[in-house]
This record gives structure tokens, sequence and C-alpha cells, in this order.
């Protein structure tokens, strides 16, 4: 066994993590950034191919309050204001910064160029060309995070649990995937970076690490979950033909650059038939993702979809020149894909992108649990019922900044309290993980992923969310207490296993919130409950109770009264 | 349309043996795909690196692919035979999977 002890424990190396510990070092704590994947290298930044909102004023002037007023607005009366509003004011330090750094934001004219996208009230959103943000922002934060003295990297690193001392956070316990042997963190604090659970759907734009993990980690430490039923799907993820190579989120910007038209089967449009706002006088779309992701989902359902089942998206209106220059080398790999945007359009349907709930934080990002701190899409409440476009990216920056100054702060005025029994329990889960003949928990997952799919969608009725429940429960009997593994180094069984473990857990969090909200908004359309109700203008928080993910409470709306 | 995967399978330390499977595919699919329907569909303990599925932004799944190095995300399947195999200049650690963190990223530094 490996036993190691730092200040700072950060499980996660994505944005919000990477930047986590930029800060958590820079207060002087020792840090240690771990990862089940390779460092910068999984979760969801490095896959962002978008934008990043910030009110930088730069394209035109804007002030972070008018960012924060679409955010509110986009996210339908649920925000946690106290979150927007770092996100949103503290945001522009963060992207300042990235600048400094040398990310590459586009530039036109002296000045860094800030795209319209859908939602905002003017252009706000920076980005990288082409289709490289999340991979530059990752690149620059590798590099700085590398360059960071007092910040131990470590990828290959299965967290399985946080590790509890008299209800205080006091480490992880967990396995290094390549050689099996278990590995135990002490820290003075943690913090949760690993992102979403957009996993739990059969068609995703997640990282094989967005199972909802963290969530499942916090609930077992004692901490809340908070927003759990609102999912958001991406309106035109790639459908056909099969691309490979590139984030099948990555029509959006060129949407808005270039004004890509969707079809229904029958080549009608149909967007305006949902829109229930002005249009831009520019004649670009408008629909926020919650509409659009509705519209698909109205025509293909009304027999009006295309052959693969979604929307068509068409660029042919542009001309081919145009489109080189605004594709650039992208337009090679589409190429390579089959993929001649001047000849015809390319299918695209919903896709499980973002997930607004999370772990109920306060401001200083610390949970329920002293010594615990979370921070990137892994927080709840900060985008309400539905996330306003480029907000993802920022959250991660800025979240992940303030839970490294806070978690550095608290382990400047506590003392490790690691104990070896508080680590037992783990250690027992592991050592009594065997083979199987029989089981395959990688069929289990993929199971686990067509039930959420079609059953816990962005449509939903209670006969299917109750279907949906009670087929959960009997797959979280079906997992047990038992680990299956293969034996091998580098046990895909046992990964497979411990991630369901998460997942089932999580899942039930998502179906139970659903359920109990009997009306529909953002990113929650119940089709039995149609129309907002203002009785529900409230957050649900979730908790465990005997082993079992419940709800706990109702939190009426949180207004910040200096800014709203 | 069928594929044929043959994997080279090991752990460290032990001699390889090759595995075979057949696998059901539609055109457009991957070779990163074929090795999820074998995990999913015949064996669940093959172990193979990913993580961004078929964005090629992780650069994780790396391997040798009918003797030359590529990404299994973004190398299509087709019919026949396809030969599958470690990357042979980094230390094995199972299957297809070996140890390509750089060493400063790593739990023992100083394993080569």
């Amino acid at each position: 066994m490996i036993h190691l002890q730092t200040d700072v424990l950060i499980i996660g190396a994505g944005g919000a993590g990477m930047y986590a510990a930029i800060e958590a070092a820079k207060a002087g704590s020792q840090v240690l950034l771990v990862d089940r994947s390779l460092i910068g290298r999984g979760g969801a930044t490095v896959m962002a191919m978008m934008t990043v909102a910030a009110a930088l004023g730069e394209q035109c002037p804007d002030s972070w309050e008018n960012h924060f007023a679409d955010t509110l607005a986009a996210g339908q009366g649920l925000c946690d204001e106290a979150l927007s509003a770092i996100l949103c004011e503290e945001g522009v330090t963060r992207i300042r910064e990235m600048d400094d750094w040398k990310v590459g934001w586009a530039r036109e004219d002296g000045h860094i160029k800030q795209a319209h996208a859908p939602g905002h009230d003017r252009p706000r959103c920076v980005y990288v060309d082409f289709l490289n943000t999340g991979p530059a922002v990752s690149k620059t934060l590798r590099g700085k995070v590398k360059n960071t003295t007092g910040v131990r990297r470590i990828g290959d690193v299965f967290i399985v649990d946080i590790t509890v001392q008299d209800g205080v956070a006091c480490g992880a316990t967990g396995f290094h995937m390549e050689s099996g042997e278990a590995v135990t963190l002490a820290a003075k604090s943690v913090i949760i970076a690993t992102g979403g659970l957009t996993r739990l759907y059969g068609r995703n734009s997640a990282s094989l690490n967005m199972g909802g993990d963290g969530y499942a980690l916090a609930l077992r430490a004692g901490a809340e979950l908070i927003d759990m039923e609102f999912v958001q799907f991406f309106p035109i993820g790639h459908l056909a033909p099969r691309l490979v190579g590139l984030d099948p989120i990555m029509w959006d910007p060129f949407r808005y650059k270039l004004g890509g038209t969707l079809y229904n089967g029958l080549m009608e449009t149909f967007e305006d038939n949902y829109a229930t706002g002005p249009t831009r006088s520019d004649g670009n779309y408008v629909l926020t993702r919650d509409k659009a992701t509705y519209a698909i989902f109205k025509e293909v359902e009304a027999g009006r979809g295309s052959p693969a089942g979604g929307a068509y998206l068409s660029f042919q209106h542009v001309p081919e020149a145009e489109l080189r220059r605004n594709f650039g080398p992208v337009i090679d790999t589409l190429a390579s894909n089959g993929i001649d945007l001047t000849k015809g359009p390319i299918e695209v349907a919903p896709i499980a992108h973002y997930h607004m709930g999370g772990v109920r934080v306060d401001a200083s990002f610390s949970t329920a649990v002293p010594g615990l701190f979370v921070c990137g899409e892994a927080v709840g409440g900060a985008n309400g019922a539905n996330r306003l476009s480029g907000n993802g990216i920022t959250e991660a920056l800025a979240f992940g900044a303030r839970a490294g100054q806070s978690a550095a702060a608290y382990a400047h005025t506590h003392m490790l309290c690691w104990t070896a029994h508080a680590a037992a329990a783990t250690l027992d889960l592991l050592a009594r993980r065997a083979q199987s003949r029989t089981a395959n928990p990688a069929q289990m997952i993929a199971q686990l992923q067509a039930l959420m799919a079609s059953h816990v969608g962005p449509f939903r009725t209670q006969a299917k969310l109750e279907a949906a429940l009670a087929e959960i429960d009997a797959l979280a009997d079906a997992v047990g207490d038992a680990p299956l593994a293969s034996g091998l180094p580098f046990d895909a069984m046992l990964i497979d296993w411990l991630d369901l473990r998460n997942m089932v857990q999580v899942a039930r969090s998502v179906v139970i919130a659903a359920l109990a909200r009997t009306e529909s908004r953002g990113a929650h359309q119940r089709e039995d409950f149609p129309g907002r109700d203002d009785a529900w203008t409230l957050n649900q928080v979730s908790a465990l109770r005997g082993g079992v993910v419940e709800l706990v409470a109702r939190l009426p709306r949180t207004q910040l009264e200096s800014v709203a | 349309m069928i594929v044929t995967l043959i994997v080279a399978r090991a752990a460290a330390g032990t001699p390889s043996v090759e595995a075979r499977f057949d696998v059901p595919f539609t055109p457009g699919q991957t070779v990163l795909d074929g090795l999820r329907y074998v995990r999913t569909h015949a064996d669940p303990s093959l172990a193979f690196r990913y993580s961004c599925i078929n964005a090629n932004a992780c650069k994780e799944c790396m391997m040798v692919i009918d003797g030359k190095v590529a990404y299994a995300c973004t190398t299509r399947l087709h019919e026949g035979v396809q030969h599958l195999a470690p990357l042979p200049n980094k230390r094995l650690v199972s299957d297809l999977v070996t140890e390509i963190a750089p060493p400063d990223e790593r739990l023992f530094p100083r394993s080569q």
C-alpha cells in the first residue's frame, strides 16, 4: 500500500482542478493533484471546442452585471445567485489571466474577439481558433501547473472514497490503476473537481470519467447534492454520418458565425415555431439550448425527423471560400469523415452535454463536510435550470481558483486528522474484489445508459420516471457490495464496477428529483406537467439516508441582495 | 459487416497471447468502438486506455494497429482482420495499456 500526505488534495485534473492547484500552491499549500486519467487530458475542458463567456468589454462595452443578468435569465429563477455572481465577476479575471498566460484567445482589430452566443445580450464569448478552445485551455494550464512550485501531479489514480474522520474530510482512498496497489492520501483539505454526470446517458459529449463519480464521493462523505434533476441536452450534437476526431458538439460556433440552418425531415425550417422571444436583428438563431432541444424532439416525435432521428443542419448557403476561412483545418477533418458541407446537410440531435446540478456548496465552495470543497461542473446551483452557453469553462476556472484559495486557507488553520481506521471500510471494499465469469459490469453500464436515455431524458413523465427508479434500484442490488475484478493490472472490470456503483447512486438522485418536480422548467420538462409553476421556484436537496440517496430539503430561492 | 480483431494480450512480464474477437460494425465505426463492443459483449476484462471517446482530444488511445502506431478512436474498422498491439516503446502494463504518462506525473516516478 502507498501512503502519501499533503496539505490540499485535488481529485480531478481538468480545467477546474488545475486552476485550483495553481491557486492553492500560490497561497502556500503543498498540493497533490490526482486524476484517474492523465493530467489535463480527461474531463470536459479538453473536449470543449466552443466559446467561453466573460464580460471583458473588448468587442463592445460590457460589465459582469450584464452577464449575470443573462445567466439568471437562462437559469429561470433557480440560480444560486452568489455562485452565479462569482462566475460572472471572477470569470473576467480568470479569462484575462489565461490571456496573460498566452492561451491565444482569437483577436481581430487589435482586441480579443467576442462572439455573440445565444442567450447573451451582446457579443461576450471568447474562443481559440479553430475549435481549439478546450485543448488550448488545457495545454496552458498543464504548462502552468507543471511550473508551479508545490504541486505534485499523479495520473492513473482511481479515488474510491473520500476518507472521513469524525465527520471531517481527512483525505481519500483508492488505488493505483497500473499496479492495482491501494493508495491512501492524507490531506488537510480535499477538493472534488471531477466534472459532471453526462456519461449516465447513452448519447453524450462526455469523457469516460464523467459518470458523476464526484457526486457519489461527496454523498458518501456526507455532503448534499442540489438541483440534480437538471441535465442539459445540447440541441445539435452530431448524429450522422459517423464523425470521429471531433467533439460531437462542434457545430454550434459555426452556427453563430455562419448562420447554419436547421431543417426537419421535410426540409422545412421549424425554429421560429418554437421561439417565444424576439428574433435577433442579424437574423441569427435565438433559441436557447432547452428550447432548441425541445423543438428537435417535438419534430422527431411528430414524424418529421431526419433519417437517423434528428434534424438536418445545413451550411449550403455559405460560399465555399467562407466555409474554408471559418472552419480552417476542420474542413479537412470533416472531409476525412466523408462530409462536404457545400454538397449537403449533416444530421444533428440533442446529446447529454452538461449537468446544472451538483454538490451543494457555499460561496467559499465548502460543502457540509468540513475540509471538503468542490469546484467546476461538480458544483450545483450556479446555472439554475439551464446553463447559458459559454459558462462552462468560465465556471471551471473561476470556481477552481476560489476553491483552491479556500482549501488552502482551511489547510493553513487545520491539522492533518488522518487515521488508518478512517480508510478501513474502503480498503475492505477493495480487498473484497473477486473474479467473475458471468457478470459484466461494462454491459450493466450500457444498460443504465440506455435506461437513462429512454426514461430520464429532457422530456419526462411520472410513469417513465417510476419505471426508471425501479430499474435503477434493481441494478443497485445487482451491483451489490463486492467488487468484480479481472485480477489483471489496469483492471477494466474493477474500474467499471466502481463506476457503476457510483452511477447507480447518482442516477437515483436525478430520478427522485425529477419525479418530485411536478412542473416544467429549463432542462427539466414534464410532459404530464407542462409549463412553469411558480410554487416550484425552489431548489431540491438530496443526501444519503441509511445508505440510500433521498430528497431531504426544498430551499427557497436565494437572491443576492446587493445585485438583484 | 464483421471484423475480426486479433489482440495481443499480456500482463507485464508474461508472454503475449493472441485473442480473437468477431465484432459486428457499420461503416464509419472505429477500432475504439470495436474494443468497447468487446468489453460490453465478449470480454469485460480487456484493458485499453481511452478518455474522450472519439474526439481525439485526450490522445490516450494510441496503440499499434496493423503494424502502425495510430489512435484507436480515429482508425476505422474494416471487413476482415485487424491486428491490435500495445505501443512497443513504452513499458507494458496490461493488454493494450502502456505507461504513457510523463515521468513527473507517475506515482512511481523512477519506473522507466
